[in-house]
């Protein structure tokens, strides 16, 4: 059974959405920071990941600078074609996450590829496989990347 | 650095990323941990952590939590058409509003998408986040030239992100 998030739970979260320490005994140092042993801090952040309060606790990688490409595409199905475009894009091994919303823009994807030139191939064949064109919207310019969530 | 620009990354700096793009292991001495599974030491790992933070790699190193089972179920990507010379100020500005997680300038594909600003917002639920957009729209004021939030309806796919793969 899941439970709340406690003030400690909290105390964790807000934080320690950045700066955990780079030393032997990172946990050590941060639990002694919240006022708790170190075994217990490890023990909550388990539970958080478990109850997946946490999607993840480590490393957050930039991913354009690993020298791969990403691109956020959009993409107007009709209805009565739409399980079938859902699953030869969702086919494709770069298509990282794929969302329906509502909206005429109904199908809206991530592509993450091995080399920035392949995004560029990688569309033409979905719109060949397909037959509908793809928008792709790569970011421009990025402002803001949350570590701010207040819990 | 600009956004496309990659940096050159060594054999155990790919290895390291691959042991821990999922995260860090949660045991007393993590980067002992990794060390043993990349053939290193741990003061090299270490050192190898503190280089990609500083350069950028590594964005933070903390948790990631995730808004909606932490009770923000409304979760609206909403899109803007604002001038695009105005678009760092108000970029700025939007990205550091408490409740917008991720703020992107993208590209638009007139005459179907006018919108060039994205920005994620999270409410309690659909009525806050709408509560919430009409702030930003407040803030924009006349350069606001048409704004609309489109809700997930369903997960089609979701993998995780493999930023190197560990062939």
């Amino acid at each position: 059974m899941s439970r709340e998030l406690d003030s400690i739970d909290r105390a964790i979260l807000n934080r320690y959405q950045g700066d955990f320490p780079i030393c032997e005994r990172p946990y050590q140092a941060a639990a002694e920071i919240i006022g708790i042993p170190e075994s217990e801090l490890i023990r909550r952040l388990e539970r958080m990941l478990e109850q997946k309060q946490l999607s993840r606790f480590g490393p957050m990688y930039h991913a354009e600078r690993l020298g791969g490409g990403l691109s956020l595409c959009a993409m107007r199905i009709p209805e009565e074609q739409y399980d079938q475009v859902t699953e030869q894009i969702n086919a494709f091994p770069e298509v990282a996450h794929n969302y329906a919303r509502d909206h005429a823009f109904n199908m809206w994807f991530v592509l993450a590829t091995e080399t920035p030139e392949r995004i560029g191939s990688v569309l033409d064949e979905i719109e060949r496989h397909t037959g509908f064109r793809v928008y792709n919207m790569p970011k421009l310019q990025e402002f803001f990347i949350g570590l701010k969530f207040e819990v | 650095m600009t956004e496309t620009q990659s940096t050159t990354l060594d054999e155990l700096d790919r290895r390291i990323i691959v042991a821990t793009q999922s995260g860090l292991p949660l045991v007393p001495e993590p980067f002992a941990a990794i060390a043993t599974q990349v053939g290193s030491t741990s003061e090299e790992v270490m050192r190898r952590f503190q280089r990609m933070l500083e350069s950028g790699i590594i964005r933070r190193i903390g948790a990631v939590p995730n808004h909606y089972t932490l009770g923000f179920k409304g979760n609206g990507m909403t899109v803007w058409d604002i001038p695009d010379d105005k678009i760092g100020h108000y970029g700025k500005l939007i990205g550091n509003l408490d409740f917008v997680s991720h703020a992107y300038q993208r590209p638009r594909h007139q005459p179907e998408w006018n919108y060039n600003l994205f920005a994620m917002v999270h409410g309690k639920d659909r009525q806050e986040v709408e509560q919430k957009v009409e702030k930003i729209a407040q803030l924009l004021g006349d350069d606001n030239r048409g704004h609309e939030i489109l809700y997930s309806s369903r997960i089609l796919k979701k993998t995780g992100l493999r930023l190197v793969s560990d062939k």
